[in-house]
């Protein structure tokens, strides 16, 4: 009878919750990909259209340019941020004063809103630094870079990656963290100091932490909204389009919800993919430890 | 430990210098929200230099233009409600599902059903839940504050679920020797020993909710309700030319935030590590 009870709270609570969220993950999901088979406009009628959606996604080109920008940037960001992140993690690691201080303050860039960051730099791109730059006489710089459809990325990535190595860098804090003291003192008396031994002790012994820090960045950036909406809204020139925000744009008020539901159900796919990749790929090398 | 305290110099120099690519952002920010339009001029002094007058009239004229104030009380009303709901829902689902997922298959199922939902962008989801709060008059606050305790749950569950392991069985038998209910011993016995776990999700769920652009964007478009990022974002457009009513209005809508983070850093960068590492 005590057995019984237990069993019926757990299904009492586990059903309801459940069901929440069913209801707005999981239907919403459904419904998404049945959107995808249809010519709906966000309003009125609509009719199957099959895999027509799919067909027009591969040969649109404003499509395919977003996915190249988002695949860009997520890719040099990542790089950048953990480059960077790494570097600031060890010296945030080693012998220095004030280590709390450095550490809190580091990490501030990350509790702000992406939103309000990103307009913030938008004016710092738009009039501070071309004044700077003119200033000093470097005249490729003394135009807004946001303005140019081939540097604009370059500011986004700057806003991201602003706000992204304060977080990376903690983790890449507490993963040096559990590297143990006698692996130093060991390593050290084989001769590893500097370069050899951050190649051949710590990042082996932080690869754990290396990997989480791949998995958020990759997924992060390539999920991108805010910066692109405060920084350039998808210009010039269509330039910067986001795949998020080409599916925000043109599916929530443009009259393509079909056709952007299709393109948001392969971007879900290859969400899927990149992660499942990743890990994959993580946790062998973990293995050969 | 005896270990002599040599300071590296040289890491210290490079971490002053870096943290002037935080510092010099947020000198400007502030410096641009009191100043006079009349100040704003593009030689280096006039960018860089103090305002005459530390006056706080832009920001007054800020706070009447965005409505300040109620949107501050939105922003903390849905941030507040949603902590207080993904602790009390995710962690006892958390519990039902950690404490029954080994051995179980509906429990197993139910488990990484929903964890898997950490793959599913939200992009495939914003048109669907925009007609789906709308037909359901859940296109409000109210709508935005039952998505975010959906959006969070894989995530906070996994964290709640991870933490259980390190809780022994023993103790909720104990407690069902002397005659206690599942519940009882649940809200007795092990939610208060979840505490660290409710800090991490309490911090992690509050600074996503906090700075959260596109689920109040796309669920309450067109309604008054607007929470401070969506203020910036919909009266961008009357800012027009006047920058330094604009930053005025940014500073204003990161001061909250910055007051949380002073008070609670520690809490903050330890539930961020926590979330992330496990």
């Amino acid at each position: 009878m005590m057995k019984n009870e237990r069993k019926i709270t757990f299904l009492c609570i586990t059903i309801p919750i459940l069901a929440l969220f069913v209801c707005f993950n999981t239907i919403p999901l459904i419904r998404g990909v049945i959107y995808s088979f249809t010519n709906f406009k966000g309003f009125g009628k609509y009719d199957w259209v099959g895999m027509r959606n799919y067909i027009d996604l591969f040969s649109d080109a404003r499509v395919g340019k977003s996915y190249l920008f988002t695949f860009k940037l997520a890719i040099v960001t990542t790089i950048v941020v953990n480059v960077i992140s790494l570097l600031l993690a060890l010296a945030l690691n080693g012998k220095i004063r004030a280590k709390s201080f450095f550490r809190g303050a580091y990490f501030l860039p990350n509790i702000l809103g992406a939103l309000v960051v990103g307009y913030i730099f938008n004016y710092f791109f738009t009039y501070i630094f071309p004044a700077l730059a003119s200033m000093v006489g470097i005249e490729s710089l003394s135009t807004s870079i946001l303005s140019s459809p081939s540097k604009a990325w370059i500011g986004i990535m700057v806003v991201c990656a602003w706000q992204a190595i304060a977080m990376n860098t903690i983790i890449y804090i507490s993963g040096l963290q559990t590297v143990p003291e006698d692996v130093y003192e060991a390593g050290g008396l084989d001769g590893a100091t500097g370069w050899k031994q951050f190649r051949y002790l710590t990042f082996p012994l932080i690869i754990p932490f290396f990997s989480i820090n791949m998995v958020l960045c990759v997924k992060n950036f390539l999920m991108v909204f805010d910066q692109i909406m405060a920084l350039t809204k998808g210009g010039p020139a269509q330039s910067t389009e986001s795949i998020s925000y080409l599916i925000y744009n043109n599916g929530m008020s443009g009259g393509q919800f079909g056709f952007q539901s299709a393109n948001a159900v392969v971007f879900f796919l290859v969400i899927v993919f990149v992660s499942v990749a990743q890990m994959k790929f993580s946790s062998s090398k973990e293995e050969q430890l | 430990m005896i270990e002599k305290k040599n300071t590296n110099w040289l890491a210290m120099a490079l971490l002053i210098l870096g943290l002037s690519t935080i510092a010099f952002p947020l000198y400007l920010t502030i410096v641009i929200a009191f100043k006079q339009p009349s100040e704003m001029t593009n030689s280096i002094s006039g960018i860089l230099s103090l305002p005459k007058t530390w006056s706080l009239s832009n920001f007054r004229e800020a706070m009447r233009v965005t409505n300040f104030w109620h949107s501050l009380a939105n922003s903390l009303l849905i941030t507040i409600v949603t902590v207080v709901l993904s602790i009390a829902i995710h962690s006892i689902m958390g519990y039902a599902l950690g404490r029954n997922k080994a051995g179980n298959k509906f429990y197993s199922f139910v488990y990484l059903f929903i964890v898997s939902g950490m793959f599913v962008p939200f992009a495939i989801l914003m048109m669907p839940l925009a007609k789906q709060t709308a037909e359901m008059g859940l296109a409000n606050w109210f709508g935005v504050i039952l998505l975010y305790v959906v959006f969070y749950m894989p995530m906070n569950i996994l964290l709640y679920s991870g933490y259980l392991v390190n809780i022994p069985m023993a103790l909720e038998e104990a407690a069902r020797v002397d005659g206690a209910s599942t519940w009882r011993t649940y809200w007795k016995i092990i939610f208060p020993i979840m505490k660290p776990m409710h800090a991490t999700v309490a911090v992690l769920t509050a600074l996503s909710v906090w700075n959260d652009v596109m689920t109040p964007l796309v669920i309450m478009a067109g309604s008054e309700t607007n929470t401070l990022p969506l203020a910036q974002l919909n009266f961008q457009s009357q800012f027009g030319t006047n920058y330094n009513l604009a930053f005025a209005s940014y500073l204003l809508s990161l001061i909250p935030i910055l007051i949380f983070y002073v008070i609670c850093q520690k809490q903050i960068l330890n539930g961020v590590v926590n979330g992330a590492v496990k």
